[in-house]
């Protein structure tokens, strides 16, 4: 087994060889571009593309004709949210999202605000679900979107989507779902599940990096989106830039692979997380698993370990390549909003570990993190005035700290 | 982030862990920090009530590496010294010893702050004892 051990699936994952090898054509020979109608170069490159975007467009139920090519995940998530409010500003100006959103739908939402739409902000249950009467109280006749993740990239929590889509449907309101975490990881259907718009990303689901695509409905409704990037009316003018042919190729088979073996791979990593995750409780006390285990992303652990902080901890794994919510570890110096927005505490979100688990992690790498992990918290604890504390009997809520 | 030898040899071998009697009169204990900040560190002097030094010095500190090493410096540094000279110890001084960066400045202190309510604590229990003394004399 080598070292260090890659635990950290959702922030990026491993190209899987078979991609890179879809895709090294595409950066030598075939270089042609997409947009180029006249010349067998250009032709090549298309017949490229469009194959990457049928890979796509299958995986999720998706028509070809509704993939839009992006950079990325955020670039779709931001081309989501400000064309539809732009597109739909006579409509209305209200959009509905969640507190445990990503920032790039955050921060978007923050943008639009300063710009005269109104946002709500729903807040999450403690097991990090929405609450769907909340969002039907939420909607009101000036809403002209909800966007609300499929799964979260920290505590994999998976929210109710075909719900949440029902109800968008039948208040004829439009749905974005930010699936980044979960397109090739759970089925996703846009059929199904009634989705208007639904971002993804290569990067996260062993394709490249620098591409990701925006599904956006043609029928039942046809969503229009207000194009954010302006220029040579790419992509159903969309999205203007001459497309990313290699990194397309590669998203599409990165998609094809999914569609493959998703079930297996979720059979399996989802053995192998609870195989970490039952370790760990056998050995530790005070230990807090952050969200609903029921509905979750069969690759995703995030774990609080009472009365350690989490960077000291991630020092003493450091073998190990996971991400923690302490503030520590953040450029910010904010522990997890996420965490915070389950009402865990700030104390629990610096004590947080998350474990993405993914294609290529073995068993006993994850047996080796195990007891690392437990070895590291029982060394850590020794060492903390609170757990000595708690040992004592005493209600650390009663003590007067002194913030700073 | 990369962190400096002398952090990295403190948060492996912390010197000085555990824990002093507190009711002891010659014991100061100092406790800094909140756990929803991220660190919380406790620190314990035992001073010569005769000489007026400090004997012994133990820590525990819930927090990130440089806080660790930050406080467990801090009782390397007391030990020997008189109650003055500690409270002559200024976070700079650890800053500079651990080459702690700009963002990790605050468990420094954080140290610096524990060392005082220790002191401080030792102090009053000081005091109290001496002003007691007479009494019960």
């Amino acid at each position: 087994m080598k070292t260090p051990i890659y635990l950290d699936y959702h922030a990026t994952t491993p190209m899987d060889p078979r991609v890179l090898e879809a895709m090294l054509p595409y950066f030598g020979p075939v270089f042609g571009n997409s947009a180029s109608r006249n010349h067998s170069f250009g032709w090549e490159a298309e017949e490229a593309v469009e194959k990457g975007r049928e890979q796509i467009a299958k995986l999720i139920g998706a028509n070809k004709k509704e993939i839009v090519f992006t950079s990325g995940a955020t670039e779709s998530n931001n081309l989501a949210l400000k064309g539809v409010a732009e597109m739909y500003a006579e409509k209305g100006n209200h959009i509905i999202t969640a507190a445990t959103e990503h920032k790039a739908i955050l921060d978007t939402c923050k943008r639009l605000e300063k710009q005269g739409c109104k946002v709500t902000y729903l807040p999450v249950q403690p097991d990090g679900l929405i609450d769907l009467d909340a969002l039907r109280e939420a909607i009101t006749d000036k809403t002209i979107l909800v966007s609300i993740m499929y799964a979260n990239n920290e505590i994999g929590v998976i929210q109710p989507i075909r719900e949440i889509g029902a109800i968008c449907k039948e208040r004829g309101v439009l749905f974005h779902t930010d699936a980044t975490q979960a397109v090739g990881k759970i089925p996703v259907d846009v059929i199904a599940d009634k989705i208007d718009l639904l971002s993804l990303s290569g990067h996260k689901m062993y394709g490249p990096k620098g591409v990701g695509a925006l599904y956006v409905r043609r029928k039942g409704p046809r969503v229009q989106l207000t194009a954010q990037i302006d220029g040579g009316g790419h992509e159903r003018g969309m999205r203007s830039g001459t497309l990313n042919v290699p990194g397309i190729v590669g998203l599409g088979k990165a998609c094809e692979l999914a569609q493959q073996e998703m079930e297996a791979d979720a059979k399996r990593l989802s053995g192998l997380r609870d195989r970490l995750k039952d370790r760990i409780l056998a050995e530790l006390d005070e230990v807090y698993i952050n969200g609903t285990m029921e509905h979750r992303l069969p690759h995703n652990l995030n774990i609080s370990f009472a009365y350690v902080e989490g960077e000291s901890l991630l020092m003493g794994i450091n073998e190990i390549a996971v991400s923690s919510g302490s503030a520590c570890t953040s450029a910010t110096l904010e522990p997890s909003y996420i965490l915070k927005a389950l009402g865990a505490g700030d104390d629990l979100a610096h004590s947080s570990i998350r474990f993405g688990l993914g294609r290529f992690t073995t068993e006993e790498e994850v047996d080796y993190a195990a007891e690392k992990v437990i070895q590291v918290v029982k060394k850590l604890r020794e060492l903390s005035p609170l757990y000595e504390l708690v040992k004592e009997g005493v209600d650390l809520s009663t003590i007067q700290w002194a913030a700073h | 982030m990369a962190y400096s030898d002398k952090v990295l040899d403190h948060y492996n071998n912390p010197r000085n862990v555990g824990s002093l009697d507190k009711k002891d009169p010659n014991v100061g204990t100092g406790m800094v920090g909140a756990p929803e900040c991220g660190d919380v560190m406790k620190l314990q002097v035992k001073v010569n009530p005769e000489t007026g030094i400090i004997e012994e010095a133990k820590f525990k500190t819930f927090g990130c590496g440089s806080a660790i090493a930050s406080s467990s410096l801090a009782t390397e540094w007391l030990k020997g010294k008189s109650v003055d000279e500690a409270l002559a110890i200024k976070n700079t001084d650890i800053v500079n010893e651990l080459a702690l960066p700009p963002v990790k400045i605050h468990c420094s202190v954080l140290a610096e702050d524990a060392i005082k309510a220790a002191i401080l604590d030792y102090k009053e229990k000081s005091t109290a004892n001496s002003t007691a003394a007479p009494v019960s004399a």
